[in-house]
């Protein structure tokens, strides 16, 4: 346990640093003129122009050696400082704070509710088999098939247009929160009811399962006491990945529902060259992924504790 | 598992719990939607959205038609050489934090303003004074007859001296408008509440809350729902269904904002004014406005809108025929196609890398039927979409060949500052022409600087236009048609064509 928690950590350092790294390298290779990108986004189409690119270049001395940026952004880091937005002039870590907050929020309601629909299914399937199991299975593909954006939309048409229980878009309230944590959920769910379902059929099959109906125990408490831990283990592990992945990757529902996260934002950042902000994010984003996944080992350490003497 | 369930329930609820217990509710709040993000308080990054909402307000004021008001000041006067300009400052201006509007405290907006981006560092701006706690004098180097509408402009707000830190970072916006700042997240959502010590006309709806859509689809959506009282920038081909709906009313409203094709003279194949001309004739304008746009009747062959009578000639749009003249035209300069149906002259391609930006997605479109109408007549055309910074910056370093851009004429209230920024310099501007050098335009514009008689200005303003349509340093394609939905719930509606404010004190809403 120590010894994860200490490599995990060790991992951590090198994620930050070389996340920090790879993102500084990436964005200064890129071509054009940072001045003017930064300019663009500070002032808008209607207001760009080439004072403002100097005005800008001169501000934030992007003038100064690459090497000597790289060093003032490393020793800000040791102190904990993110620097300053660009574009804004605003501490990044404010912004990171609440485009990350309400990622996270959205990811976790999503994932909530994925797994209140993945698990009752994926269990049902297993245990029925065919033919619910096929059609479970062909209309989880068919959702998987269909772009997250599509569900979103027939989402808003269906219970935002046609019945106005939810607002269409934006944040702030708990009615906002709904509907893109459904559509996320919907879209979640059809995967995981699969691994659900693959994971509680091979426990089902198994050797000592089957051992154990025969010397006796009902059926719920086969389930209880051979089934849940068994059939945990693969589930709870996906779910985490599930969740780190969605934390970055849910852009397209961030921008349908208008909602402030980090996906949105770190695809805004690259398009001004807000560099401190993409830094800023990706770093958020490689913490929050050690620390999931720390977690998810944790967890499922907790659930089948074999692992520790290995 | 399950403790931890509830834990994570119980956290988003008190998380939320907060958030729904504030005081703006659907029903005191009227709630607007619109495609511009904003990151920061300054005004002289994001004050278009500020003086949208208006929180701030600035020295002048304009009207629909591009003319002059008292605002802060409520009277000007400007000294007969046109270098001394004088402002009283209105009394008894309360700003959002309390303190009085003096006279002390527009010079120190305007100085920090001086200091920052804006159209104001272009002013030959000598020296800016109080004179006493109601009066301002600006003076200048040479006459100026823009300052005026310079200083309507959003970058040029007027804030409470406690709104600025030592090195002139705006850390609150503190201003004097109807509505004060009640929630600011950026990117995405600000709310506004109405400000009670108001000088002018007080608002009568509390809260105003503005909400970046950036998707058209979903601004549609939040129309259609109810979400959204009101919605800017609609997509045309929504509207046949938004028209339906009994709950909404929809307003067209013609702005100051122009397509145009930038183009570099000093690009070989573009050089000759026959050339420039040809592509302009081969640009099927009444198909784009229709087909493209979907805003019929917006097809121009001139920077400037009707309303802008001044600069508008008063010259008919050419309808049909345009294919065969450009065809003409380039035959005229020995082009001829070559078997991939290319124009070729002396072993050369007609080739023309157009670059656009995806800030407005109209822009892209446009691009490729205009690509398709070039290719018609065998210009070899690429299309490249990039970020609105690649303008200025190809501008710079020579590299641009031809730019499909939005240019907002009306951005400053008097276009001659615009004019001045990008015809005014010999060979043009960033934002207009590219390496056209003629004597004839710099000297009006810089006359025209001078010019207070209006007989004359008119006169002169015609004779750049002439030369802008003659010459074709750039080509306009279309004018924009700002598309508008408003609920049945509102009252009082107005679109300000300068889209300086929302006009949010003048509404009402009907229960």
């Amino acid at each position: 346990m120590k010894a994860l928690l200490l490599k995990r950590l060790l991992q951590l350092i090198t994620v930050v640093w070389g996340v920090g790294t790879l993102t500084f390298v990436l964005m200064r290779s890129l071509p054009g003129d940072m001045a003017y990108r930064i300019a663009a986004s500070r002032y808008g189409q209607d207001n760009v122009n080439s004072d403002a690119a100097a005005l800008v270049r001169e501000e934030l001395g992007l003038n100064q050696h690459p090497l000597e940026a790289y060093w003032h952004w490393l020793t800000d880091l040791l102190q904990f400082n993110l620097g300053n937005s660009m574009v804004s002039g605003l501490p990044v870590i404010e912004s990171v704070q609440h485009m990350l907050g309400h990622s996270m929020l959205l990811a976790f309601a999503g994932l909530m509710v994925s797994i209140l629909i993945a698990i009752p299914l994926g269990l049902l399937s297993a245990w029925r088999g065919n033919p619910l199991d096929s059609v479970l299975m062909g209309l989880s593909s068919a959702i998987r098939a269909m772009p997250v954006f599509v569900i979103g939309v027939l989402f808003v048409l269906l219970f935002a247009l046609h019945l106005g229980w939810f607002p269409v878009a934006g944040y702030g309230t708990f009615a906002h929160l709904v509907l893109p944590a459904v559509t996320l959920a919907l879209s979640l769910a059809a995967v995981s009811n699969r691994v659900v379902r693959d994971s509680a059929k091979q426990t089902f099959r198994a050797a000592f399962y089957q051992f154990s109906k025969v010397k006796g125990l009902s059926t719920w408490q086969t389930f209880q006491r051979h089934g849940v831990r068994n059939i945990a283990v693969p589930v709870v592990a996906f779910f985490g990945i599930q969740l780190v992945s969605m934390i970055e990757g849910i852009v397209m529902i961030e921008s349908l529902f208008s909602w402030p996260g980090i996906g949105h934002g770190l695809a805004h950042a690259i398009f001004a060259r807000d560099i401190p902000v993409i830094q800023g994010a990706a770093l958020a984003m490689g913490v929050v992924f050690v620390l999931l996944n720390t977690l998810v080992d944790l967890l499922c350490l907790w659930i089948d504790p074999r692992g520790v003497e290995q | 598992m399950t403790r931890l369930f509830i834990v994570l329930i119980s956290v988003f609820g008190v998380m939320f719990s907060g958030q729904s217990m504030a005081k703006p509710t659907p029903e005191n709040t009227l709630s607007i939607s619109a495609a511009f993000e904003f990151t920061s308080l300054d005004p002289s990054k994001n004050g278009y959205i500020f003086s949208r909402m208006q929180i701030i307000e600035t020295l002048l004021d304009v009207d629909e038609k591009g003319a002059l008001m008292p605002a802060l000041a409520s009277h000007w006067a400007i000294s007969n050489d046109a270098k001394t300009w004088t402002f009283d400052i209105r009394q008894g201006v309360h700003f959002h934090d309390g303190s009085l509007l003096d006279a002390a405290a527009v010079v120190k907006s305007l100085k920090i303003a001086l200091q920052k981006h804006g159209a104001l560092r272009k002013a030959p701006i000598e020296q800016i004074e109080a004179l006493g706690d109601h009066q301002v004098v600006i003076r200048l180097s040479s006459p100026y007859v823009v300052l005026g509408a310079v200083l309507a402009n959003y970058a040029n707000a007027i804030l409470s001296p406690s709104a600025y830190a030592k090195d002139g970072e705006v850390l609150a916006l503190s201003s004097t408008g109807p509505y004060q700042l009640y929630q600011f997240s950026p990117p995405h959502k600000l709310v506004v509440e109405k400000f009670d010590d108001y000088w002018g006309k007080k608002a009568s709806i509390p809260y105003a809350s503005y909400l970046t859509g950036h998707r058209a689809e979903s601004r549609v959506l939040q129309a259609r729902s109810g979400q959204a009282d009101i919605v800017f920038g609609l997509d045309p081909a929504s509207l046949p269904i938004l028209k339906r709906l009994p709950n909404l009313t929809l307003h067209s409203n013609a702005i100051p904002r122009t397509i145009v094709i930038k183009l570099n003279s000093e690009y070989p194949f573009l050089k000759d004014i026959r050339a420039r001309q040809a592509l302009s004739d081969a640009i099927n304008r009444v198909g784009i406005a229709r087909g493209v746009l979907r805003t019929p009747g917006a097809e121009t062959e001139q920077i400037m809108p009707t309303s802008m009578s001044n600069w508008h000639l008063n010259v008919p749009n050419k309808v049909s025929g345009g294919k065969a003249k450009a065809e003409a035209l380039l035959a005229e300069l020995g082009w001829q196609k070559n078997k991939d149906g290319y124009l070729e002259k002396q072993g050369e391609v007609f080739t023309v890398r157009l670059i656009t930006y995806a800030d407005r997605p109209e822009l892209t479109t446009v691009a490729t039927a205009i690509q398709a109408q070039w290719e018609a007549i065998g210009v070899k055309t690429k299309v490249d979409v990039t970020n609105s910074s690649a303008i200025p910056m190809g501008h710079q370093d020579g590299s641009l060949q031809a730019a499909l851009i939005a240019r907002n004429y009306g951005f400053i209230a008097d276009p001659l500052a615009v004019l001045l920024a990008d015809y005014g310099q010999n060979g043009g501007g960033e934002w207009g022409a590219m390496n056209w050098h003629n004597d004839a335009i710099s000297r009006l514009l810089s006359e025209l600087e001078q010019t207070t008689d209006a007989q004359t200005y008119r006169q002169k303003a015609q004779q750049v236009a002439q030369y802008i349509y003659n010459e074709r340093p750039v080509i306009p394609v279309t004018s924009y048609v700002q598309q508008t939905s408003v609920s049945k719930r509102v009252k009082g509606f107005h679109f300000d064509p300068f889209e300086r404010r929302f006009l949010l004190n003048e509404m009402e809403l009907i229960r």
